[in-house]
C-alpha cells in the first residue's frame, strides 16, 4: 500500500506494532491506541517517533494530554463510506491544535482525496497504487470551496466580500 | 432568483469534469460497479430497473426559463421526452444512458445546475415553500437562508460520508408548505416574544420502515447561529448515528434511541465548541447571498381587475380554475398560479418536453421568466398580474397543466414504484392514474373537498404515505401486490402519522376503497365545508374501516 505525503509516494519509516510484540528499539512505530494509552507517558519516553492508530469510534479528545509528544496520528476509514475519521481529522486539526503527521489509512481512495486534504490530513495509506500516482492532479479537482475546513483554504462567502477575484490558478496541495 | 457567480460556476464545471473521469473510469472497468456507486450517487446518479436513472436538484425550488428550457432539452436529448419532478423540488429522468450522463450534466452546468448530493449519504438538496418570496403570510424569504446552508454543506469535507441520507427543509410562516415535520433537519423561520426572527430547530422526521416525526431541539435559534449549529447537529450524527444497519441508520433512529433531550444536550455541548468560531454568520457574508437573490420590478397595481371578473362570469372552467389554482400574492395585483402536474389518467409529477418549453416561455411571458416547484409534484409560476390570469389560464389549459384539482383528491403525490424503481414491491402509478379517473368529475372532487392520497409503492415511502389524508402503501404478498390504507396523516403545521385501517387489499380494489373512504366521508361530515380530514379526526377510522371492509 502506497504512502503518499506532499504529494509523492515515499517510504512509509514507520513500523506498526501489534498488541502483543514487543517494541522495537529506536525505530519510529504505531501502536494501537489501547495500547498507547496504556502505556503512554513511558512511550512518549522512547528514543523514537511514536505514533498512535486511533479507531473510528472513539473520541480523539482522549489524545488531547498527549498530542504534542505523538509524532503521528493515523485515522481509519475501514470502509470509503464510514466518514467518522473526517469528523476526528478536522477535530484533532483545529480544535485541539493538532500539527504532526496526520495519517489516512483503510479504503483510502483517489476519489475522497480531497475531501481528506481539505479535514487536515497529511499522508495517505493509498489503496491501489494507481491511485496513489494521480494523488496531485485528484486532491486538485476542485478550486472553489464553500466552507472554510483545516486546510485553511479561503471560503467562498469571503472570497466574495474580498472582491471576489477571479478563480485563482489552483492551489498547490 | 438566486444568480450563480463566477465562483458558483466553476465549483458547478469542476464537478462535470470529476465526474466525468469517474465514469470514464467505470467504462474502463478501472472501477468496479461498487466503487463506481457512491461516486455516480452522489451525483444523483441510480441505477434502476431499466436504465440509469438521473436525479437533479431544483434547489429551494426556484427555476429561471432558462433553465426550465434546459430541462426540456435534456428530456428530449438525453431521455425518452419527458421528466418527472419529484417530492424534494428535484427532477428525475429515467432513461439515461451511463456515457452520456457527464454531457447531460454539462449542458446543466450551462444553466447554473446539477445533480450534486441529490442521492448518497450526505445533504440533500435543500427544500423550502414553493410559495418563498411571494406568500403573504412568510415572515422572510426563506431561500436566501437555504442557499446559505446549501453553499456551507456543498462538497463539505466532513460531511459527505454520513451514515445515511440527510435531508434539509426550511420553513417560513404560519403554514407550513414545506413538510417540515418528515425531514431530517428542519429550520423554522418564526419571531420570538421579543419579536426577533430566528429559527426553531427541529431533528429526527423521516419517514421509511420506521416512520418518525421531527422534534424540536432549539425553540429559538438567533440567525447568526444557524451555520454553527447545524455543523454541530451533522458533527454529532456523524460521529454517533449507527453504521452496523442501513435500516437504522438515519438520525430519526439516533435521535429516538438517545432521546430528543439527550441528542439536544450532545448538539448543544458541541455547539458551545463551535459557536463563536468561522461559523458565526457575518452580515456582510450574508448579505451579499440575499443580493445575489434578484425580485422583480412589479407594476403598482390594484387588485381584482374587473376584466378577470367578467371572464370569470363568461366561464365557468376559467372560474373554477380560480378557485382552485389561484392563490393570494403579497403584492397587489399580482397572483400565485399552481400547474397541475396531475391530469386525469397522467403519471403525478411528469412533464413532457413540449410542457416545459411552453411552461417556460410562458414564464417568461406572464411570470417574470420565474417558475417553482412544490414537494406536492406541481409547478407554480409565482409572479403573475392578476389582469393577465384569463389569458395564461388559455395557455396552460392548452398544454394540459390547468386541472382544478389543486390540492383535491386527484392532486395525488406518488413515487414511480415498480414502473421505474428497483427498490419498489408494487406499482404506484397505475393506481393513481385510476383514482384520478374514478374522480375526473370536477364537482365531485371539488365537493369533497381539501384531501391528499400519497402513495408509495414500498415501505421506503417516497411518496410519502404516513403523511397522506388517505395513504396507501404496496406490500407483496405471495409475488402479488397488495396495499395498505393509512387515514389521518398530515405532512403541514399539524403534521400527523396515519393510522392503518386493516388488512391490505389487493391492486384492483385500491380505487374501490379509495371511492368509498369518499363516499363514507361524504355521509359522516358534520357540515358540507368540515374538511376529511377534521372528520377522520373527530371520528376517528372506524366508521371508514367499517365502510370499507362491510362488503370485503
Amino acid at each position: 500500500m502506497p504512502l503518499v505525503k506532499a504529494g509523492q509516494i515515499v517510504e512509509d519509516r514507520y513500523v506498526r506494532v501489534l498488541d502483543d510484540a514487543p517494541i522495537p528499539d529506536g525505530v519510529p512505530v504505531i501502536v494501537s491506541g489501547s495500547r498507547f494509552l496504556a502505556d503512554a507517558s513511558e512511550l512518549v519516553a522512547r528514543d523514537a517517533p511514536i505514533g498512535v492508530l486511533w479507531p473510528n469510534d472513539r473520541r480523539v479528545a482522549e489524545l488531547e494530554p498527549w498530542l504534542d509528544r505523538l509524532s503521528l496520528i493515523a485515522l481509519v476509514f475501514p470502509k470509503f463510506r464510514d466518514g467518522r475519521a473526517y469528523s476526528q481529522a478536522r477535530l484533532l486539526r483545529e480544535r485541539y491544535g493538532y500539527r504532526c503527521e496526520l495519517r489516512a489509512t483503510g479504503d483510502v481512495l483517489r476519489d475522497q482525496f480531497q475531501f481528506l486534504v481539505r479535514a487536515g490530513f497529511d499522508a495517505f495509506e493509498v489503496k491501489k497504487p494507481a491511485d496513489a500516482r494521480v494523488f496531485a492532479e485528484s486532491a486538485a479537482r476542485y478550486s472553489v470551496f464553500y466552507q472554510s475546513s483545516a486546510d485553511g483554504r479561503s471560503p467562498a462567502l469571503r472570497r466574495r466580500l474580498q472582491g471576489a477575484p477571479a478563480v485563482k490558478a489552483r492551489e498547490a496541495v | 432568483m438566486y444568480i450563480y457567480d463566477d465562483l458558483d460556476r466553476t465549483l458547478v464545471n469542476e464537478r462535470v469534469a470529476e465526474f466525468r473521469d469517474q465514469v470514464a473510469r467505470r467504462l474502463s472497468g478501472e472501477l468496479t460497479e461498487d466503487e463506481f456507486r457512491p461516486l455516480r450517487l452522489m451525483n444523483g446518479v441510480y441505477l434502476q430497473l431499466h436504465a440509469y436513472m438521473l436525479r437533479t436538484a431544483i434547489p429551494y425550488g426556484t427555476l429561471s426559463s432558462a433553465q426550465m428550457h434546459m430541462l426540456a432539452h435534456v428530456a428530449r436529448r438525453y431521455d425518452r421526452g419527458y421528466g418527472h419532478f419529484t417530492t424534494r423540488q428535484n427532477i428525475q429522468y429515467h432513461w439515461i444512458k451511463l456515457e452520456e450522463l457527464p454531457d447531460a450534466m454539462a449542458d446543466f452546468a450551462s444553466v447554473g445546475m446539477h445533480g450534486m448530493q441529490t442521492s448518497g449519504n450526505c445533504v440533500r438538496n435543500i427544500t423550502t415553500d414553493q410559495w418563498a418570496g411571494v406568500a403573504p403570510d412568510e415572515i422572510e424569504d426563506p431561500r436566501v437562508w437555504a442557499e446559505l446552508v446549501r453553499q456551507h454543506v456543498t462538497l463539505h469535507p466532513e460531511f459527505s460520508f454520513l451514515p445515511r441520507k440527510f435531508k434539509i427543509a426550511v420553513g417560513t410562516s404560519g403554514h407550513d408548505r414545506a413538510a417540515l415535520a418528515i425531514h431530517d433537519l428542519a429550520l423554522r423561520l418564526h419571531r420570538n416574544g421579543a419579536g426577533e426572527i430566528g429559527f426553531e430547530v427541529m431533528v429526527g422526521g423521516g419517514l421509511g420502515r420506521t416512520p418518525f416525526l421531527a422534534k424540536t431541539i432549539k425553540p429559538f435559534l438567533h440567525k447568526r447561529d444557524v451555520l454553527s449549529y447545524v455543523e454541530a447537529i451533522l458533527r454529532t450524527y456523524n460521529e454517533f448515528g449507527r453504521r452496523d444497519n442501513i435500516y437504522k441508520a438515519r438520525i430519526k433512529i439516533l435521535v429516538h434511541e438517545l432521546g430528543a433531550e439527550a441528542f439536544a444536550r450532545e448538539v448543544e455541548a458541541e455547539w458551545q465548541n463551535v459557536k463563536d468560531g468561522a461559523l458565526a454568520l457575518d452580515p456582510a457574508a450574508f448579505a451579499d447571498v440575499a443580493s445575489r437573490f434578484v425580485y422583480p420590478a412589479y407594476e403598482r397595481l390594484g387588485d381584482d381587475p374587473p376584466a378577470v371578473g367578467e371572464a370569470r362570469r363568461a366561464d365557468h372552467c376559467f372560474d373554477a380554475w380560480m378557485d382552485n389554482s389561484v392563490t393570494n400574492h403579497k403584492v397587489p395585483g399580482y397572483a400565485i398560479v399552481t400547474l397541475s402536474l396531475k391530469p386525469e389518467g397522467g403519471t403525478p409529477g411528469d412533464a413532457t418536453a413540449e410542457q416545459m418549453d411552453a411552461i417556460a416561455d410562458l414564464a417568461d411571458r406572464y411570470s417574470f421568466g420565474e417558475i417553482r416547484v412544490g414537494h406536492e409534484q406541481n409547478l407554480v409560476l409565482p409572479h403573475v398580474a392578476q389582469r393577465d390570469l384569463p389569458e395564461l389560464w388559455r395557455a396552460l389549459d392548452a398544454i394540459g397543466v390547468a386541472t382544478p384539482n389543486i390540492g383535491l383528491i386527484s392532486d395525488i403525490i406518488s413515487c414511480p414504484g415498480l414502473d421505474y424503481c428497483s427498490l419498489a414491491n408494487t406499482r404506484s402509478i397505475p393506481i393513481a392514474r385510476e383514482i384520478t379517473r374514478r374522480f375526473r368529475d370536477h364537482d365531485l372532487a371539488r365537493d369533497l373537498g381539501r384531501l391528499h392520497i400519497n402513495i408509495s409503492g414500498c415501505i421506503n415511502a417516497c411518496g410519502h404515505h404516513h403523511v397522506g389524508h388517505i395513504g396507501i402503501l404496496g406490500v407483496e404478498k405471495n409475488g402479488e401486490e397488495f396495499y395498505q390504507i393509512t387515514l389521518g396523516g398530515k405532512a403541514d403545521e399539524g403534521a400527523k402519522l396515519g393510522a392503518l385501517i386493516g388488512p391490505a387489499v389487493p391492486y384492483a380494489q385500491v380505487a374501490d376503497v379509495v371511492e368509498d373512504i369518499a363516499a363514507a366521508y361524504v355521509e359522516l361530515r358534520a357540515r358540507p365545508d368540515e374538511l376529511f380530514i377534521d372528520t377522520v379526526k373527530r371520528t376517528g377510522i372506524e366508521p371508514f374501516r367499517e365502510r370499507v371492509y362491510a362488503t370485503r
